[in-house]
């Protein structure tokens, strides 16, 4: 029995090794990115991992600025498109989801089977066909093609729809007629409220994954006034930059920070969320 | 859901509306038009208008007789592989040691937030921080490298297919496997805790419990993971495009790339590009069909034909009565 909380001991030892190890191996990168952003590009040349904060952050911003790189705009367009895709996908997805489970409808199945169907379709399969229709309505350079289409996220139906099939009792509905309100305003008052929790859940990955989308808006914009972070980061890369390492590091730490803001304050809800999607099975 | 004698069904069908329209606008048609290009001339910035090509496959033969386009789907593929397998095993060896229900390992939650972490960085951000990183002559990783005596001389990553490659590999690694391994996680807890309880008392190890209970009931799970995995993989774009613009000679140069750099670059090509990303599509759909023909639970089929059969033969004993 001894030995055997030896060899128990001996696992449990080896286990945080690697996950230590694998803990650093994900704060690393990021933690030379945020130092370097600090540090000038003569000492980055000198030694390139700095461990600890310099005193170049003023200068880098400046070198930074009067180019192309504007990690404002970004910022505000970003925001824009991150937060229109998202309320359009979350409330237009509860909405389907709310007709799939509240009414009895002839086509409530062939529908659903459809939204099952479509789920797993790729969206570049149609990415020149998107660009060609954008490109002829004159909707290039504009925001509007990476916020509209949010409203019909097939995925999101269907989580929504398992998480209504599982919380909403149709009694509510009923007695929300019987006092006369319209269906509509059923929907929005009572029904709403109730899949706050599903809705906060999905409402953050799907910000994230507008927030860090690079092909839609790579192809669609071409206005520098319009650019989305991405973009502005894959300005970055350029031969203007070339040569400044900490201005580099820098651009790159300001795309980094609001995400991590966001991730560290929500990661609990976060990593519940990934369970969750996986469950929905 | 009759009351008072009225149908609410017709909400039913109000309330799909918006989404009904948005994908039938945004999505199906855009598809449509995309297969439709793939048969025509069009080509070239700006143009919107086209005619159907005499011979309708044209685009499809080009593109399948051109050399650029076979190695980017050899790319696509040798990166996801380079990536999935060291993926899915980690995920898998992390959700043993994180379940395993006598080592109790502690700060699960921290590990968990630090190893997803990546995930939610956007990816054209760490294209260019590891191209930062693997910087030659001197950049993050090299000094490292060569601090700890693994590399003599700075090595130039981005010089060699290989090390480019295995790079693009990496990162698609490290973003991924903390995902993979949640969803894991959440599929073992999702088991039944009395069939763990009933292993131990039989007094099963640790190891016999995870090959002969948890694998087998993650087979569900393994397939989502593989088939999103999959589709995910052979779209990836971001990193391959913006950690070395697919170079060096084309050795990072994914099938999504291709495609992008078919339509829009050069001289816009987006009869050939439609052409190309339908076919990358029809492979997509040919894999998913392989993965889940392979995958199905054996057992459940067996049980169902032996029900079908059993009740074949009641049925005909009941004719014969």
């Amino acid at each position: 029995m001894k030995g055997m909380r030896a060899t128990t001991n001996l696992t449990k030892t080896g286990i945080y090794i690697v996950c230590i190890f694998l803990s650093v191996l994900s704060i690393f990168p990021f933690w030379v990115m945020f130092m370097n952003a600090t540090r000038s590009t003569f000492e980055i040349q000198q030694n390139s991992i700095g461990l600890v904060p310099s005193k170049f952050l003023l200068s880098n911003w400046e070198i930074l600025q009067g180019k192309t790189f504007d990690p404002i705009v970004g910022f505000v367009n970003s925001m824009l498109v991150s937060t229109g895709a998202t309320l359009c996908a979350v409330y237009f997805s509860s909405l389907t989801a709310y007709a799939l489970v509240a009414y009895s409808w002839k086509l409530r199945q062939p529908f659903f089977t459809f939204i099952m169907a479509v789920m797993m379709i790729p969206t570049q399969v149609s990415g020149i066909g998107f660009y060609q229709f954008m490109y002829r309505i004159g909707w290039t350079n504009s925001l509007w093609p990476l916020i509209i289409p949010a409203t019909a996220t097939p995925a999101m139906v269907f989580f929504m729809r398992q998480y209504l099939m599982a919380s909403l009792s149709l009694d509510i509905v009923d007695s929300a007629r019987i006092d006369g309100s319209r269906e509509f305003h059923t929907f929005n008052r009572i029904i709403l409220p109730i899949m706050k929790p599903a809705m906060a859940t999905q409402a953050i990955f799907t910000f994230v994954f507008n927030w860090n989308r690079l092909f839609e808006p790579l192809i669609l914009l071409t206005d520098g006034d319009k650019y989305t972070m991405p973009i502005m980061v894959s300005l970055l890369r350029g031969d203007i930059y070339k040569t400044e390492y900490g201005a580099v590091y820098l651009g790159l730490s300001m795309t980094v920070l609001p995400l991590f803001i966001v991730y560290f304050a929500l990661s609990k809800h976060i990593i519940a969320g990934v369970a969750l999607g996986a469950l929905k099975e | 859901m009759r009351k008072n004698n009225i149908s609410y069904a017709k909400y039913g069908y109000l309330f799909s509306i918006p989404f009904v329209l948005a994908f039938l606008i945004f999505n199906l048609y855009p598809t449509i038009y995309t297969v439709i290009i793939g048969f025509t001339d069009l080509r070239g910035l700006g143009r919107t208008t086209f005619k159907f090509l005499e011979d309708p496959f044209e685009n499809y033969k080009s593109i399948l007789n051109n050399a650029t386009f076979i190695r980017s789907l050899q790319t696509t593929f040798i990166i996801w592989i380079f990536n999935f397998i060291p993926q899915v095993l980690l995920a898998l060896l992390l959700t043993a040691w994180f379940t395993n229900r006598r080592l109790k390992v502690k700060a699960q939650g921290l590990f968990k937030v630090l190893i997803y972490m990546p995930n939610i960085i956007t990816a054209a951000t760490i294209a260019i921080l590891f191209n930062s990183l693997t910087g030659y002559p001197k950049g993050p990783l090299n000094d490292l490298l060569m601090k700890l005596g693994i590399l003599d001389a700075p090595m130039n990553f981005h010089l060699q297919s290989g090390t480019a490659r295995g790079v693009v590999s990496f990162i698609q690694f490290w973003m991924w496997y903390g995902h993979s391994m949640i969803i894991l996680i959440a599929g073992v807890l999702g088991i039944n805790p009395t069939l763990f309880e009933a292993a131990e008392v039989d007094g099963a190890t640790p190891t016999q419990i995870f090959f002969k209970i948890t694998l087998p009931r993650l087979k569900t799970i393994l397939l989502y993971v593989l088939v999103t995995g999959l589709i995910g993989g052979i779209q990836m774009f971001d990193i391959p495009r913006l950690f070395l613009w697919g170079g060096p000679d084309n050795a990072t140069l994914t099938s999504s790339v291709f495609i992008y750099n078919q339509a829009f670059a050069g001289s816009y090509l987006y009869n050939r590009a439609s052409a190309a990303s339908m076919i990358v599509f029809i492979i997509i759909l040919v894999l998913s069909g392989i993965l889940f023909y392979s995958m199905r639970d054996r057992a459940e089929i067996k049980l169902k034909k032996t029900e079908r059969n059993r009740l074949k033969e009641e049925k005909r004993m009941g004719a014969v009565r």
